[in-house]
């Protein structure tokens, strides 16, 4: 119990001083290029967030979220270029259109469950591809889009790193910090419930197709913002940042972080990324070191970093291993629930 | 009348798993299932919580037509089921699986639970204090915070129940509660659903342990091969001469423990 007790007190001080240690990373590196990696993580990182409410707690795995990314991207890119619009309605539409498109794209494709759903959300995403880079006379297609401006708050311009760092901080915790408040609560529980048992949520009076929608357009409305911030980041838009890739991408973050934990996504984003930037001299063949580390993290860390985490400090917190009574008990469960329902 | 089914249909392709049954639920009352293996019991069930859309027919609760109503629809109008198979959240403690079952009679949306408002808070107390309150009506409030996993199969069915008790219905249909347990805990389990009687519930019930059944039920229907083929009260089935042959003469369904 003792162990127990400072183990809260030590959970509860771990996100002041993640905090503070972010705020201070422009003061303790001013190399750029370290600064540009940690803002693309942070980007990275709150469309993964995304993803993680509908796979994740929602049980939903929808491959859909680099369009959703791109249709953000598009629209901020678009208001701020061809519209010359500000910078904060520009971001503000570009999220609302990700969630109108979002909201439209859920209501079809939750339809299916399981395996299809994901192979349908992959179409999804294939079209929002498609559409962003055949729609030449809106988006310029392959050319991309050029010059979107410095994104400015009143007469602030965020031109510099530091200035684009604080900015995209401000986001990740602001997304961080709803996902927990959502999470933790009647609404995160209801999605729990629904990936754990579509059938026995309905039998509780959940309706279980609205509350996946509101799961998928949450997470399409991160995945807008993600865009959206990095338009304004990299200030140039090729139809690839929605390519399918960038959808196993994040799917891969998120595995690696711990699917379905408040914390996995930054911690798979921010390992696999820094992974990646250190053997980039590897080129290619990096995937030869990527391949089999995912492999054994697949075989011995099944939860992910944070998730197989989460589980041991669970553990021990019960202290003891099952009884051998226990054992017995819960294979008997298991058996019953392998020989299943029906009559 | 709290439930009443008029001439309720259910086939999947060419097989007809529930045939033209009239069957009706009183208010207060227990009144059970029973059947052969493969009578159409669960699918009668699952017609009556809304998880069939039957193929012809008509639902009446309470005298409104619920007859294509969805599952989610029908626990909202007070009609709460378990399952067989207790559908626990294993890893989860007890208390976490049951605060859910209060999440339908709550308002709270997406920006509710992000700004966390009075009505939230509020609403998140009362699902919490129902959760805590179910439990103690079935025995349990002692296992509020172990996981699901390590507690036994009779207190598993029992958290079942009280998941079911904490949507406030009105009518609790349960699909073999004693299913997988043995007889001082079946015991048990009558008892706390000759409990829920005495505390104004209507009760439902499929079950094969007969033995439970006549002690409890104030009144059966049977069922076999998808049709109604007796009905009445516990004395009346027993002597039922058709009953007897579909348990005994047909296959030897029957259990008596």
């Amino acid at each position: 119990m003792r162990r127990h007790a400072a183990f809260n007190r030590a959970s509860k001080l771990a996100v002041p001083v993640l905090l503070l240690l972010a705020a201070a990373i422009p003061w303790l590196t001013s190399n750029p290029y370290y600064l540009d990696i940690v803002v693309k993580v942070f980007i990275w990182t709150i469309v993964v967030n995304g993803m993680n409410i509908i796979a994740g707690y929602t049980g939903q795995l929808s491959l859909a979220h680099a369009g959703f990314f791109g249709i953000g991207a598009y629209t901020f890119g678009l208001l701020m270029t061809k519209a010359a619009m500000p910078f904060l309605p520009s971001l503000v539409i570009a999220v609302l259109v990700t969630g109108l498109v979002g909201s439209v794209a859920g209501m079809i494709s939750l339809r299916l469950k399981g395996h299809y759903f994901a192979i349908f959300s992959l179409c999804v995403g294939v079209v929002l591809l498609l559409v962003i880079e055949k729609w030449e006379s809106l988006t310029e297609g392959v050319r991309g889009l050029l010059g979107i401006p410095i994104p400015k708050i009143g007469s602030f311009e965020f031109a510099s790193m530091t200035s684009q760092y604080y900015l995209m901080l401000f986001f990740l915790v602001l997304t961080m910090f709803v996902n927990h408040r959502i999470i933790h609560s009647l609404v995160g529980r209801t999605f729990i419930a629904i990936r754990h048992s579509e059938e026995l949520a309905e039998a509780l009076g959940i309706n279980v197709m609205r509350n996946k929608i509101i799961a998928f357009v949450h997470s399409t409305v991160l995945a807008g913002l993600a865009g959206a911030l990095y338009a304004g980041y990299i200030r140039f838009l090729g139809p690839d940042i929605a390519s399918v890739e960038h959808s196993f991408d994040m799917l891969l973050y998120l595995l690696v972080g711990g699917i379905g934990t408040l914390w996995g996504p930054l911690v798979g984003t921010a390992l696999v990324m820094i992974l990646m930037q250190w053997l980039q001299s590897w080129q290619e063949y990096r995937m030869i070191i990527f391949g089999p580390v995912l492999v054994l993290l697949v075989l011995f860390l099944p939860y992910g970093i944070i998730g197989t985490l989460t589980r041991l400090m669970h553990k021990r917190r019960l202290g003891q291993p099952l009884t051998q009574k226990q054992a017995v008990e819960r294979s008997v469960l298991h058996d019953q629930s392998l020989a299943g329902g029906g009559e | 009348m709290m439930l009443k089914a008029e001439k309720l249909t259910k086939r999947f392709g060419g097989n007809t798993a529930v045939h033209a049954v009239d069957f009706h639920i009183k208010q207060g009352e227990i009144t059970a299932i029973i059947g052969p293996n493969g009578a159409g019991k669960t699918t009668f069930f699952h017609l009556i919580s809304g998880f069939h859309k039957p193929t012809s027919g008509r639902l009446l609760l309470q005298g409104k037509d619920v007859t294509d109503k969805p599952p989610y629809t029908m626990a909202k109008m007070g009609v709460a089921r378990t399952f067989q198979t207790t559908k626990l959240f294993a890893e989860a403690t007890v208390i976490d699986n049951l605060i859910i079952g209060h999440r339908l009679r709550t308002k709270s949306g997406l920006w509710d639970a992000v700004m966390r408002t009075n009505r939230y808070r509020k609403e998140e107390r009362e699902c919490r204090e129902k959760a805590m309150k179910a439990l103690e009506f079935v025995g349990l409030p002692e296992l509020a915070d172990r996981p699901v996993a390590s507690i036994s199969q009779e207190a598993q069915k029992r958290v079942a129940i009280a998941l079911a008790l904490s949507t406030d219905p009105t009518l609790v249909l349960l699909d073999e509660p004693a299913a997988g347990i043995n007889a001082d805990e079946t015991s048990g389990i009558a008892a706390l659903i000759r409990k829920m009687k005495e505390a104004g519930l209507t009760v439902c019930i499929i079950e094969h342990k007969m033995q439970m059944i006549m002690s409890l039920a104030d009144r059966i229907m049977v069922l076999n091969q998808g049709m109604k083929i007796a009905e009445g009260t516990p004395e009346e089935i027993s002597r039922n001469e058709t009953v007897i042959e579909a348990y005994l003469g047909g296959a030897h369904h029957a259990q008596t423990d």
